[in-house]
């Protein structure tokens, strides 16, 4: 605001503007005549102003939390055991925990390392994962806990401290566009009457300013803007109010000032984390800090949400415990058996001593003794490192994810941010999208685009529902010219082009004005005089002008006015008036001054209206008015509100153009528009102050029923209105959203809309966004409001279940194959179908529906609706939306997105992942999504795989040692295979691997049904991954011991022992799987190769150095092995070629036979790419991209589809009807 | 609420000012890396799996041919050596210390064998894997004498109880306490064959895992419990090269263990007469004792499975690259052929 503005600004009394609201003088009362629970029924008494060093009169002081705000998981001391606790409830890892307390015992088959070490690695990645998510929360606290506030402070300055330090009773003083640094009581602010305005976004949402006031009879002067409120310094109030809770709305408590006693209610609290607003500065009261104020009261956590794939993963896991207790039981059984029957004889290990693991005489004990070395044993079947790997890949896939250029809108500045990253895979396999409205949708930027004056409609552009059906006529008359004999048909879409986009292009050349698209020269530069209602234009004019809560502001850069409105329609009809001559300049105490210019050679007269009373905007009342008097001294009210509201309020004279009025309402309802009706009437000074003293009366009642009263009288008075004219909004679509909408039904995913919006607009939005078209059959669900009145439930859920039969039955019945239904129902209605003995009707009639739109929807319907899809249709669910209307539908959605739009930060705080454009949503799930899921599914089948080749080998040895627990492998084979060995390969394929690149996955959507089919991740190809791991392990232990034992392996004469195999066998895994692993691999970047030569040279070195390190630091079984005993057998290196080949070859002949004769798109997608086929052949390559989609009812290819169909009909009769000027 | 959305009001009053979010440009995050993008055609399939084949043949001919070269002599004594009077009761004969435990039996050279000649032992259904067996030993008390005492994991033959104080047993443990004892003399038409039992353990178990100050102390003294063979106080186990190989474990319930080698070659039919002394007990578990002698090929002894395996291998390769080239002429898919790509498929059926 300018300095000079400002002070004027500050002048005013907003509390006029906003009557409903706001002004409520307080009863105060003398100390000595308050009741006592007056003054002491409060729990939390706060002293004002008096620092709490100060001595206490009367109590000790009472203890407030500090200002010191902490949203981190843990606390220094708490971390290890939460943590640590949180990591062992996953039934892996708590089992490992248990199999490494026991390596401690006896029963360990190998030394404690070789448990202990990868489970410290594999929890303390965890817990480092952990700690650095807490750090991050907790530097985001400290940047806020180190804030500057100025605070009051004895000697009367403000000084300057950080947040944290601000306690509870100092007086701070927050300027204009900052945050509150805790829950404040509001004392004072810039403007005399102590309103000030605050934007609550980041509390609920919503972008319109709030307005808050001040205590009206505390007296003490308004302080100058210096910093310097010395007059605070004798203000020792005393509070006493409520304790800290959670509810935003409420507040209760009183003040004690100067014997007096004022009642506190929610108007003079200001929130944390809300922001002042207009507003030049306020003083405010601390009352609650920290953890005690509102906003964090409401912190709670999203719940944690798990993708399919991991679930599935679960089970795999369950099944290898199962596999894992089978083969330890069938090791004790085959032990006791030993024991029992063979061991007595062996005398070489001296059986008569009962040991630590056997005892003869005793085989059942050794048995069971037995099953715990077992279960450790063969530990490996359950990968210990699983869990880890995947969150690592997550994390990382994530970070493309937050990084993809193509995901970042450059308007807003805003990148993709995956919020938690253990979803990625899963929006591979979505199949219903449920999506918001208003700001998914649609921008929620208003733009004035046309009017309706004295039933007459101005406004020529097109809205893009116009334009996006004059578009689809485009596409299809350019389609049929493609396919048949269209030499006519050219000609007649060039004119029927040139037609609609007429009104359009000659717009887009002038600088675009944010808020008014509005073209028709007969209002434009001053021709409105020359129209013959001229003085009915004049006055839709001056109500736009008027009629409003505005504030205008001069902005400090430009010199330029904006208007600060309450919404976004709002400010529209200001720039409109603005642009139509009408310019609203100035607000003051009780006048709002205009600047007519009446025509257009004339001078801009100034002209000023004194409002009288306001009636404000509620979505109850759906209206506002003024009265006001103007130069002339007439009293006038004008009226603007929706316009069934309106018309009910017609006078029987004011109905002139009510009939011309409706038919221009429903045209601009059709062309997707927001409306609005404006009224005035005109009122005798009598009428006017006889009204105005009841309602003086009831605004300064102190009754319960003053709300009730004053609503009353603003009806009385809002009655026997005139219509004057109406106006039509336009809410943007979002740019790309018909496209978008477009490709992800080809996808074969399924948009559900559900919007709060009346059910006009939500179907003006379909179908300007391709959701609905026309020759679709819209079955809507709704019940009369007379009905809903009067019906008794039965009967009204009776009514819905035959609507509902009905529509299943129609499209039962349906005799076109292409007929196409869309179901619309209302929220009203909804609450009925969603309850528990219809609801799977209702869900059985919308899955059968092209497209679904829901309007009218109360957010909590939002959820019920994601919920019942989500559980009926067991399929994977997507909720998107921008407001805090949608948190609830984002928290219960499989993946909630958020739109990081205008609309404050809720969405995208309840999200799991956040995009700034709806559009983004088709690249985040057709090519990320994708990706995801076939990196996670390939790396989970690989991981399961590799583990059983490994914990197998295991198991047959032990049938070779009469199942005694001796192991072949060093114990650090074992400790180093999950962790290091094998690790690296597996990662990089889980975050780089790709089987087409982004653009195929966009040219081809009927790829990502991949995903919602689990082809990758079903039962069959994971069983297969499992009887894969069964045969390598099988073939690495049988051809290892055939071919070391028992001759001699070297050409020296020596025989291998026990470590010789056990080593040769762990080289040929660790070249079993990496090669496995190559061949899983369609995309190989220098990271997988390197990885994967990489990890088999490690292995080789890792035996070497291992080996070669002093004697005593060595394990003995492998001292010197690789370079004496192993390295110059020749069969070593024979074995390991051998049992790699014929490992892989069953794998390899599969894919190869399966890519032949059964071959799968991205298969053939990938021979076409290397043949250079997509540049080659592009008419195959574009018909092929035609033909990739899935069948589809909704989206622009489905209209176009269904006008060729159509048209295929009646060709020449449509040609002539469509172009009359070209026959 | 949301945790983070009462920090995030900071964020958003500093993203007025504009700090620029948008993503830096790499190849690696917008994934864009080059890669090599291998397609399974096949060309390529029939050419690896025709690669496989033609490679592993000959290597399964080189390894069978070599291993056919190799001369084995396995010679089962364990019964033959049984006196008819002991038949019936095996391990009372091998108990018996006083019994006469040599054994004289002849044994046919089938071809040429060239020297060197290894002589093996082989025992059959001798668990030296098991665990209690495996883990009873004592690593640092084998390498140097100052572990002597450190005997905790070698039991139950860990120590000796000599007049009340417990000593140790050097060298402890199952393993070495149930050493291999029985000793094969060969003579060649009555000329004594020497078996070289030098240079039979591996370089670093004799230089550096067995102590050359280590010398055998309290070994097989336990009264009640006779093990195997005995050794002679006087040589450090650093040469004890039989104990050596013995205590490399082996993997199977049969193993072959080296014996000795002899330098100088046998001429087909040659009669050799083995003398051993049948010591060691493998009756009492119906165990199997073997004599082996051999020669070895370029590779390794006398292995045909090596070949065996790659040949088959080789030929099943063979045999798929031949079947994938029928299909192939006979039902060729084209390259990237739209008309199976899963839409199209769907329309045709």
């Amino acid at each position: 605001m300018a300095k000079g503005g400002g002070t004027k600004a500050a002048k005013l009394i907003r509390s006029s503007l906003y009557t409903l609201a706001n002004i409520r003088v307080k009863p105060s009362y003398k100390k000595s005549e308050a009741r006592i629970e007056e003054i002491s029924g409060y729990p939390r008494v706060i002293l004002v102003n008096q620092p709490a060093t100060l001595p206490d009169q009367d109590s000790s002081p009472p203890l407030f939390c500090t200002n010191y705000v902490s949203t981190t998981k843990y606390t220094l001391f708490n971390f290890l055991p939460i943590a640590l606790f949180e990591q062992f409830n996953r039934v892996a890892n708590f089992y490992f925990l248990v199999a490494a307390g026991l390596t401690f015992t006896d029963y360990a088959p190998f030394d404690w390392p070789s448990q202990v070490v990868p489970l410290a690695l594999v929890v303390g990645f965890s817990l480092a994962k952990e700690l650095y998510e807490d750090l991050q929360r907790h530097w985001q606290d400290m940047t806020a806990n180190c804030q500057k506030a100025a605070v009051h402070s004895p000697s009367g300055d403000f000084e300057q401290k950080q947040w944290r330090e601000v306690c509870v009773g100092d007086i701070v003083k927050v300027k204009k566009d900052e945050f509150f640094p805790a829950d404040l009581l509001l004392l004072q602010s810039s403007y005399e009457d102590g309103i000030s305005y605050v934007e609550t976004m980041n509390l609920d949402g919503e972008t319109n300013l709030k307005v808050k006031r001040a205590l009206q009879d505390l007296n003490f002067s308004v302080p100058v803007d210096d910093d310097k409120a010395t007059h605070f310094q004798d203000f020792r109030p005393t509070i006493r109010c409520e304790n800290p809770n959670s509810n935003l709305y409420t507040f209760t408590g009183n003040l004690e000032y100067d014997g007096n006693i004022y009642p506190l209610d929610p108007a003079q609290l200001l929130l944390r984390d809300s922001k002042l607003r207009n507003t030049e500065y306020v003083y405010g009261v601390v009352v609650f800090t920290g953890n005690d104020t509102k906003v964090m009261q409401n912190t709670t956590q999203s719940p944690s949400k798990r993708s399919k794939i991991e679930l599935q993963m679960d089970k795999i896991i369950y099944l290898l415990f199962g596999l894992l207790i089978f083969i330890s039981i069938v090791s004790a059984s085959g032990f006791a058996y030993f024991v029992r029957n063979l061991v007595p004889l062996w005398w070489y290990l001296i059986p008569e001593v009962p040991g630590e693991d056997f005892d003869i005489n005793n085989f059942l004990i050794s048995g069971l003794r037995h099953l715990v070395t077992a279960l450790m044993l063969y530990g490996y079947l359950v990968p210990i490192s699983l869990y880890v790997s995947i969150e690592a890949v997550k994390i990382l896939q994530a970070r493309f994810i937050n990084n993809d250029l193509q995901l970042y809108d450059d308007v807003t500045g805003v990148p993709a941010n995956a919020r938690t990253s253990n979803l990625n895979e899963q929006l591979g396999q979505v199949d219903t999208i449920l999506s918001d409205k208003t700001g998914t949708l649609t921008c929620n930027q208003m733009d004035f685009l046309k009017c309706s004056i004295a039933g007459c409609p101005y406004g020529k552009r097109l809205s893009e529902v116009e334009l996006a059906a004059a578009k689809q006529i485009n596409a299809q008359l350019e389609s049929e010219a493609e396919s048949a004999d269209g030499s006519l048909t050219d000609t007649a879409s060039l004119e029927a082009i040139t037609i609609t986009d007429d009104g359009n292009s000659n717009n887009n050349k002038k600088g675009a004005i944010k808020g008014f698209s509005f073209q028709d020269d007969r209002l434009q530069k001053g021709n409105w005089t020359k129209e013959p209602n001229a003085d009915v234009i004049l006055l839709f004019f001056r109500i736009l002008a008027v009629c409003h809560t505005a504030i205008p502001e001069v902005s400090e850069k430009t010199g330029e006015l904006t208007y600060e409105a309450e919404s976004p329609d709002e400010g529209a009809f200001l720039v409109a008036a603005r642009e139509f001559g009408f310019q609203f300049i100035k607000r003051t105490q009780n006048s709002v001054v205009v600047l007519e210019r009446l025509s257009k050679d004339q001078e801009p007269v100034e002209k000023e209206y004194t409002i009288l009373t306001l009636l404000d905007f509620t979505s109850k009342r759906k209206r506002m008015s003024v009265i006001l008097r103007d130069e002339t001294g007439q009293l006038l009210m004008f009226c603007k509100g929706a316009d069934t509201i309106i018309f009910d309020r017609l006078a029987s004279d004011g109905k002139m153009y009510l009939e011309s009025t409706t038919k221009n309402l429903n045209d601009y309802g059709e062309a997707g528009l927001r409306t609005l009706a404006l009224a005035y009437k005109k009122l005798s000074e009598s009428e006017y102050s006889e009204w105005h003293e009841k309602f003086h009366n009831a605004k300064i009642s102190s009754g319960s029923n003053r709300e009730e009263l004053m609503e009353d009288l603003s009806d009385v008075m809002e009655r026997g209105l005139t219509l004057v004219g109406a106006t039509a909004v336009e809410d943007k679509l979002q740019s790309g959203v018909p496209e978008c909408i477009d490709r992800l039904a080809l996808a074969g995913l399924k948009i559900w809309v559900l919007t709060g919006d009346k059910m006009e607009t939500a179907i003006n939005i379909g179908f300007s966004c391709s959701l609905l078209r026309q020759g679709m059959k819209q079955i809507c669900i709704v019940v009369s409001a007379e009905m809903l009145a009067e019906a008794a439930k039965d009967v009204i859920k009776e009514n819905i279940l035959s609507q509902i039969t009905t529509g299943l039955d129609s499209i039962k019945n349906k005799k076109e194959p292409h007929a196409a239904f869309a179901l619309i129902i209302d929220g009203k209605t909804l609450t009925y179908a969603l309850e528990d003995d219809m609801k799977f009707k209702f869900l059985n009639l919308a899955v059968n529906c092209a497209s679904v739109i829901c309007c009218r929807v109360s957010p909590k319907q939002k959820a019920l609706v994601v919920r019942l899809v989500k559980e009926g249709t067991r399929r994977t669910t997507l909720g998107i939306g921008d407001g805090a209307n949608d948190v609830g539908m984002i928290k219960e959605a499989d993946i909630g997105i958020g739109i990081s739009g205008v609309e404050g930060m809720q969405a995208v705080m309840a999200s799991d992942f956040s995009i700034a454009q709806f559009r983004f949503l088709e690249r985040l799930l057709i090519v990320h999504g994708h990706w995801c899921y076939k990196r996670i599914s390939k790396m989970i089948c690989y991981f399961f795989y590799k583990n059983i080749t490994l914990a197998l080998t295991l198991f047959y040895f032990e049938a070779e040692t009469g199942f005694s627990g001796q192991m072949h492998y060093d114990d650090w084979y074992m400790l180093l295979y999950n962790v290091f060995l094998t690790s690296c390969p597996v990662l990089a394929l889980g975050v780089l691997e790709k089987d087409i690149c982004a653009e195929f996955c966009l040219q081809f959507p009927a790829l990502y049904q991949q995903g919602p089919k689990n082809l990758f991740f079903d039962w069959y190809r994971i069983i297969g991954w499992l009887a894969n791991g069964v045969y390598a392990s099988f073939v690495i232990y049988l051809v290892n011991l055939r071919i070391f034992s028992p001759e001699s392996f070297r050409k020296e004469g020596q025989t291998a022992d026990m470590y010789v195999i056990g080593t040769a066998m762990f080289t040929s895994i660790i070249w079993v799987v990496n090669v496995q692993i190559f061949l899983v691999s369609h995309y190989l970047t220098r990271v997988q190769l390197h990885t994967i030569w990489g990890s088999i040279v490690v292995w080789y070195l890792i035996v070497y150095i291992y080996g070669m390190m002093p004697v005593q630091w060595s394990a003995g079984n492998i001292y010197h092995q690789l370079p004496e005993v192993l390295g110059p057998a020749y069969k070593f290196y024979l074995s390991t070629v051998f049992v790699t080949i014929l490992c892989n070859m069953p794998y390899l002949i599969h894919i190869s036979y399966q890519r032949c004769y059964n071959p799968e798109d991205h298969h053939i997608l990938q021979e076409m790419k290397n043949m250079k086929k997509d540049v080659t052949d592009r008419k195959m390559w574009k018909r092929e991209q035609v033909k990739a989609t899935q069948e589809t009812e909704i989206g622009l290819s489905a209209r176009v589809d269904a006008k060729m169909r159509l048209m295929k009909g009646r060709t020449t009769r449509k040609y002539s009807s469509l172009a009359p000027n070209s026959s | 609420m949301n945790n983070q959305a009462v920090t995030n009001g900071i964020g958003s009053s500093r993203s007025t000012r504009r700090i620029s979010k948008k993503p830096q440009y790499s190849r690696f995050t917008q994934q864009e890396l080059p890669a090599w993008k291998p397609i399974l055609t096949p060309g390529w399939v029939i050419a690896s799996i025709l690669a496989i084949a033609f490679l592993f043949i000959p290597i399964g001919l080189f390894s069978l041919f070599a291993s056919k070269r190799v001369v084995e002599i396995v010679y089962r004594y364990d019964q033959d050596c049984l006196p008819e009077m002991y038949r019936g009761n095996a391990t009372a004969y091998i108990k018996n210390s006083d019994a006469n435990k040599t054994c004289i039996e002849n044994i046919t050279v089938p071809k040429r064998m060239d020297p060197p000649i290894y002589v093996y032992y082989q025992l059959d259904y001798f668990y030296q894997n098991h665990r209690r067996y495996v883990k009873s030993r004592g690593d640092k008390q084998l390498r140097s004498v100052g572990y002597e005492f450190l005997t905790k994991e070698c039991e139950p033959e860990a120590r000796v109880n000599k007049s009340k104080i417990s000593s140790p047993i050097v060298p402890c443990g199952l393993i070495a306490w149930s050493l291999f004892n029985d000793t094969y003399n060969l003579t060649l038409r009555e000329k004594v064959l020497n078996i070289n039992k030098k240079g039979i353990a591996w370089k670093s178990d004799t230089e550096d895992k067995f102590g050359s100050q280590v010398y055998p102390k309290n070994f097989q003294l336990g009264q009640d419990m006779i093990g195997g063979g005995k050794l002679n106080e006087k040589i450090p186990l650093s040469e004890q090269e039989d104990l050596i190989v013995w205590m490399r474990t082996a993997a199977l319930p049969t193993f072959r263990k080296l014996y000795g080698k002899i330098n100088t070659s046998l001429e087909a039919h040659d009669i050799i007469t083995v003398a051993l002394q049948n010591n060691y007990n493998t009756y009492s578990f119906g165990g199997q004792k073997k004599l082996v002698l051999s020669t070895t090929g370029w590779i390794d002894g006398k292995n045909d499975f090596l070949g065996i395996a790659y040949l088959m291998v080789g030929g099943i390769c063979l045999f798929m690259a031949l079947n994938f080239i029928l299909l192939y002429v006979f039902k060729p898919r084209p390259l990237g052929d739209p008309s199976y790509l899963s839409w199209n498929r769907k329309a045709a059926n």
